[in-house]
């Protein structure tokens, strides 16, 4: 076996606030492999976003650490791409700027900074939108935006909170193809949060199932599905034993976090 | 399906999206001084009290030709725009420092907000026992009237940024500087233009005040010079030059929006 790409050792959140100590995560650990697809499942307010912002950078852990490809993090960084549950595209730029707002940091020479913006908005299906602002953009095609601008800055990893969540059913599931149809070609690792127990199952190699709060590692389960997939993986037998299994996992949850 | 049970649906917003002629604008002007022109002409008003709009134009017209009407007029704009340049500058250069640093913000907003509902004008005198009586103190007061409201809203412009967007640009890369510079300066623009548009009226106040105080030149000393000598026709001159001047301010402040701010 590989060294893994990133590994969670440890980590554990503690927020201080006016009515006291919040325990946001418990001591967690688990590891993702270069070109892996982890997905994370839990119940609502068990701390997802909070392994994701400590891996990002944008959060200390109050214990343990988190290495990336062996090198400890410290603080954000462009080695790991994030997109966000609520649409942070920049207004003001177009479509193509956004895309390239890492890559003009990074002072890539703006004829390359075209080429790559160019490959990522054929790669996410909407080429043709490069002048177009983010206001004039529905939701999914924001979030695709996201993406592609999350991946042209070429991070070792993809950090995705709920990327979908705020999108309807049939937008959901056609972005979920999309990206698995992005993820193919790119080869990145990404590690994936979501409360959809299709979506983590559809997308992910593996999954983490988590505890209410305080969040924990409740069990990992392997997805027996075959690669590359489609939306008719979602009917067959294996799919569906599997939805039952963490449905009834998540259930449970949901009723600690409801009356503790 | 029969002819008559077809229903004709008829759209109840449909006056939010008529779509009006642009002569509609020409249209309500346009009437109002012909109006006025035939008050004039058929002496329902003495032109002492209100001159006929041509009586106005005519009058403007020559004292454009004599040459008189250009020195009051370099005057003012000399005073206005070097004001409004000074206090529009450092009311963005302080709103993003206090917008940006909570120290600076907890020590110097409560000022801010102390002084800023003070007409300025009350404190020309002051400012004239400081800095003497020249243009120094005119362009002083023009540019602490501007001062206030693009500070305040710059500053409320900087406060408003999605902290989001930030979280963003830092997971790319970015730096303090570049977070000022390519997020929280962006995003806080329309808030900085509303501030600027703002100013623009208030700075136009002071300029006719501060020269009707203490001027010998300007728009707004040749006014009050008319009044006293009761030529209204020339005294409406000066007025429809203000408010030339008003509207050819916004207009330039409304094309540097488009052009900055083309995201709206
Ligand atoms: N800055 C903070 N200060 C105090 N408590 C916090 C803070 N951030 C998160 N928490 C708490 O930590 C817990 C976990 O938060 P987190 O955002 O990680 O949950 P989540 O699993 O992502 O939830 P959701 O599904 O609603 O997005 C929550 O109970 C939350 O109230
Ligand atoms: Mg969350």
């Amino acid at each position: 076996m590989t060294t893994p790409k990133l590994v969670i050792d440890n980590v554990g959140k503690v927020f201080s606030t006016k009515s006291g100590k919040v325990t946001a995560l418990d001591q967690t650990s688990f590891t993702v492999q270069e070109g892996e697809f982890v997905t994370i499942l839990g119940p609502s307010g068990c701390g997802k976003s909070t392994i994701l912002r400590v891996v990002a950078g944008l959060e200390e852990p109050t214990t343990g650490h988190v290495y990336l490809d062996g090198k400890e993090i410290h603080g954000p960084g462009p080695d790991r791409g994030m997109v966000f549950q609520s649409y942070t595209l920049y207004p003001w730029l177009t479509v193509k700027q956004n895309i390239t707002f890492g890559l003009d940091l990074k002072g890539v020479p703006k004829k390359q900074q075209d080429e790559i913006a160019q490959h990522y908005l054929e790669l996410i299906g909407l080429s043709g939108f490069d002048k177009h602002y983010p206001i004039q953009l529905s939701g999914g095609m924001k979030q695709r935006v996201a993406i592609a601008r999350a991946l042209a800055n070429e991070p070792e990893i993809l950090l995705m909170d709920e990327p979908f969540g705020a999108l309807d059913a049939q937008t959901r599931a056609i972005m979920q193809e999309i990206l698995l149809k992005v993820w193919e070609e790119s080869k990145k690792t990404i590690l994936f949060i979501t409360h959809d127990v299709e979506e983590s199952i559809f997308l992910g190699d593996s999954i983490y199932v988590m505890t209410a709060r305080p969040g924990r590692l409740k069990k990992n389960i392997k997805v027996p599905l075959p690669r590359p997939r489609d939306y008719q993986n979602k009917s067959s037998e294996e799919f569906l034993a599997l939805k039952l299994e963490l449905l009834e996992l998540i259930r449970e949850e949901s009723l600690k976090a409801v009356k503790p | 399906m029969p002819d008559k049970q077809r229903q004709v649906i008829t759209n109840r917003v449909a006056f939010l999206e008529t779509k009006i002629p642009s002569y509609a604008a020409v249209l309500g002007i346009t009437v109002l001084l012909v109006l006025w022109e035939i008050v004039c002409r058929l002496g329902i008003v003495p032109p002492l009290f209100l001159p006929a709009p041509t009586a106005i134009l005519t009058a403007g017209w020559d004292m454009l030709v004599s040459g008189e009407l250009y020195e009051d007029l370099a005057a003012s704009l000399v005073r206005i725009g070097g004001g409004y340049a000074v206090g529009a500058s450092l009311g963005i250069i302080f709103g993003l420092i206090l917008g940006f640093s909570r120290w600076t913000d907890a020590i110097l907003t409560p000022i801010v907000y102390s002084i800023y509902p003070i007409p300025k004008i009350a404190l020309l005198p002051l400012i004239i026992l400081w800095l003497g009586i020249g243009e120094t103190p005119k362009l002083a007061i023009i540019a602490l009237g501007v001062f206030f409201p693009v500070v305040i809203n710059t500053f409320s412009g900087v406060k408003n940024v999605d902290p989001m967007l930030i979280k963003a640009a830092v997971t790319f890369g970015s730096n303090h500087f570049n977070v000022i510079r390519k997020v929280i300066l962006p995003a806080s623009l329309p808030m900085i233009f509303a501030g600027l548009k703002l100013a623009a009226g208030t700075s136009l106040l002071l300029l006719v005040s501060a020269e009707m105080i203490a001027a010998q030149q300007g728009i707004g000393s040749m006014v009050l010079h008319y009044g006293n000598l009761m030529i209204t026709t020339k005294l409406m001159v000066g007025v429809l030059v203000l408010s030339l001047l008003g509207l050819t301010f916004n207009r330039v402040l409304q094309w540097l929006e488009r052009k900055l701010v083309p995201w709206k």
